[in-house]
């Protein structure tokens, strides 16, 4: 068996170990934040904007499904089972390993050069024409860019970025802005938003743009070669170069 | 073996004992300035043990947000609990008069209080939120005596670290560390916007904590046991939450 050098080995890595390692941490917290998060929305699914909110007041979304709680009217004749407890207890846990996980991520992606060199576009290639160009690619049923996931096009780029420095800080800052602790020491945090309701409002609807994020992410990866791809999570190399060695 | 693996077992072995020697020296600072919350066990412990420090780290001194008149609520949820039992109807009919809160517990002088003697003391107001963990939430003027004054005035000892308080039914009972406890805004409250505090809110007295969750701002106050050992209480989790499922620190 030939024993590839370390700097061969570096070369076929395409995702290194903090990566790895801090994305599958995330995916553990987001779906037990998502679960959890469901189950504490049921207990009052209404939503509202500014300060205050409750069953007395005017509501900007009511989801049509039945609550957990008996005092909200839903229009629904049943009373679903009640699951705050444990699904608080633990959406503030995994709050917690999605952030501490999110802290690592952040500081190895400035200090390694991760972001710049694969996630930052490139000057010349941040054109409108770009994003044109690799939208008409995918629509045509082009799904790999042909380096084998090496490094991301443009609507990857972007969309990374979006979800790392624009989604991830918003649904922590709407989250901190619904604890009554924090907001007595950071009062802004609920009223530069206009307010808790409003808050718990956006907290709602970018758990949704994470969960699309999700949904197309998974997508992606199955039509670029589902097992390969996780193979590089997973393990970090290609499993390509694996078999030719 | 290898020099490497031995040098890497030696190395991992350092860091390994290390590790555990930070773990320890952590937990005994941690416990020292009581960053431990009583439901710090089990599965769901790390994370409410992380949310707790933190926030009496960075929050325990700091105020509460209040809001101007405008913006109290023209119809605030009450969240009814249950019928008032025959005993409370009773107290109700003779418009409270009869009404005793009893605090006890590490104190040099346990008191038993009428509606008059706590309005006889320090009385303040202030308008703050009421958020339950459900998701809604009202705003509110609430008119009290704070509970810093009613401890000072009971005297309590030194050694106290929690504050257990009990509504009407012997079921509902909770507890506030101290540093919550001496908050100006834990508010012994008997009064709100501007009139005596209605029963379904709470009346005629409830424990305003305004910086934890609804659940902990108990309604139908009538004893108060200040304390230094929290596991003396129910099962020794601080708090009738966690015995159901939920955390015993409110503020998240």
């Amino acid at each position: 068996m030939p024993v590839l050098s370390p700097v061969e080995k570096v070369k076929k890595r395409r995702h290194s170990g903090i990566v790895r390692v801090t994305h599958w941490l995330t995916f553990i917290a987001f779906v037990a934040l998502l679960i959890s998060g469901g189950e504490i929305v049921i207990s009052h699914p209404r939503f509202y904007w500014g300060e205050e909110g409750n069953v007395n007041t005017k509501p900007l979304i009511v989801l049509p499904i039945p609550a957990s709680r008996d005092t909200v009217p839903t229009g629904y004749n049943y009373v679903m089972p009640d699951q705050n407890g444990w699904s608080r207890y633990l959406h503030f846990e995994a709050a917690w390993v999605a952030v501490l996980t999110g802290l690592l991520y952040f500081v190895y992606g400035i200090a390694s050069g991760h972001f710049r060199e694969k996630l930052f576009p490139k000057r010349r290639d941040w054109t409108w024409r770009a994003y044109r160009d690799r939208l008409a690619k995918y629509l045509h049923g082009s799904w790999s860019d042909g380096d084998d996931g090496f490094s991301y096009n443009i609507l990857q780029q972007t969309t990374y970025l979006f979800v790392i420095f624009v989604l991830f800080p918003l649904i922590i800052w709407t989250g901190l802005a619904m604890s009554p602790s924090f907001t007595s020491a950071f009062p802004a945090t609920a009223s530069l938003l206009g307010g808790r309701q409003s808050a718990r409002t956006i907290h709602f609807l970018v758990s949704w743009l994470l969960l699309l994020f999700l949904v197309v992410h998974v997508a992606m990866v199955s039509l670029s070669g589902f097992r390969r791809r996780m193979w590089a999570m997973i393990v970090g190399t290609s499993r390509k170069s694996e078999e030719v060695k | 073996m290898n020099p490497i693996s031995r040098r890497k077992l030696i190395l991992g072995g350092f860091a390994a004992a290390a590790g555990a020697g930070g773990l320890a020296a952590a937990d005994r600072l941690a416990r020292r300035y009581g960053l431990i919350p009583p439901d710090s066990g089990g599965f769901y412990g790390p994370g409410e043990t992380l949310t707790y420090a933190c926030q009496r780290l960075l929050t325990a001194r700091m105020p509460t947000r209040e809001f101007p008149r405008s913006m109290i609520s023209k119809n605030p949820f009450a969240n009814e609990v249950q019928p008032p039992t025959e005993q409370f109807k009773r107290l109700q009919a003779n418009g409270f008069r009869d009404w005793r809160l009893v605090v006890d517990g590490t104190v040099a002088r346990p008191l038993v209080l009428s509606l008059a003697d706590l309005k006889s003391m320090p009385v303040r107001s202030q308008i703050t939120e009421v958020a339950c963990e459900e998701g809604w939430s009202y705003v509110a003027e609430w008119i009290g005596t704070p509970l810093s004054s009613v401890l000072r005035e009971a005297g309590a000892l030194p050694q106290s670290r929690y504050v257990v308080y009990y509504g009407v039914e012997k079921w509902a009972w909770e507890s506030i560390d101290i540093a919550e406890a001496m908050h100006p805004y834990t508010l012994v409250t008997m009064g709100m916007n501007d009139g005596d505090l209605p029963v379904p809110f709470g009346g005629p007295l409830r424990l305003r904590v305004p910086r934890q969750l609804g659940y902990k701002n108990l309604k139908y106050l009538h004893h108060i046991t200040v304390t230094d050992n929290i596991r003396k209480f129910g099962q020794g989790l601080g708090s009738i939450d966690p015995e159901t499922g939920y955390a015993w620190y409110g503020g998240i």
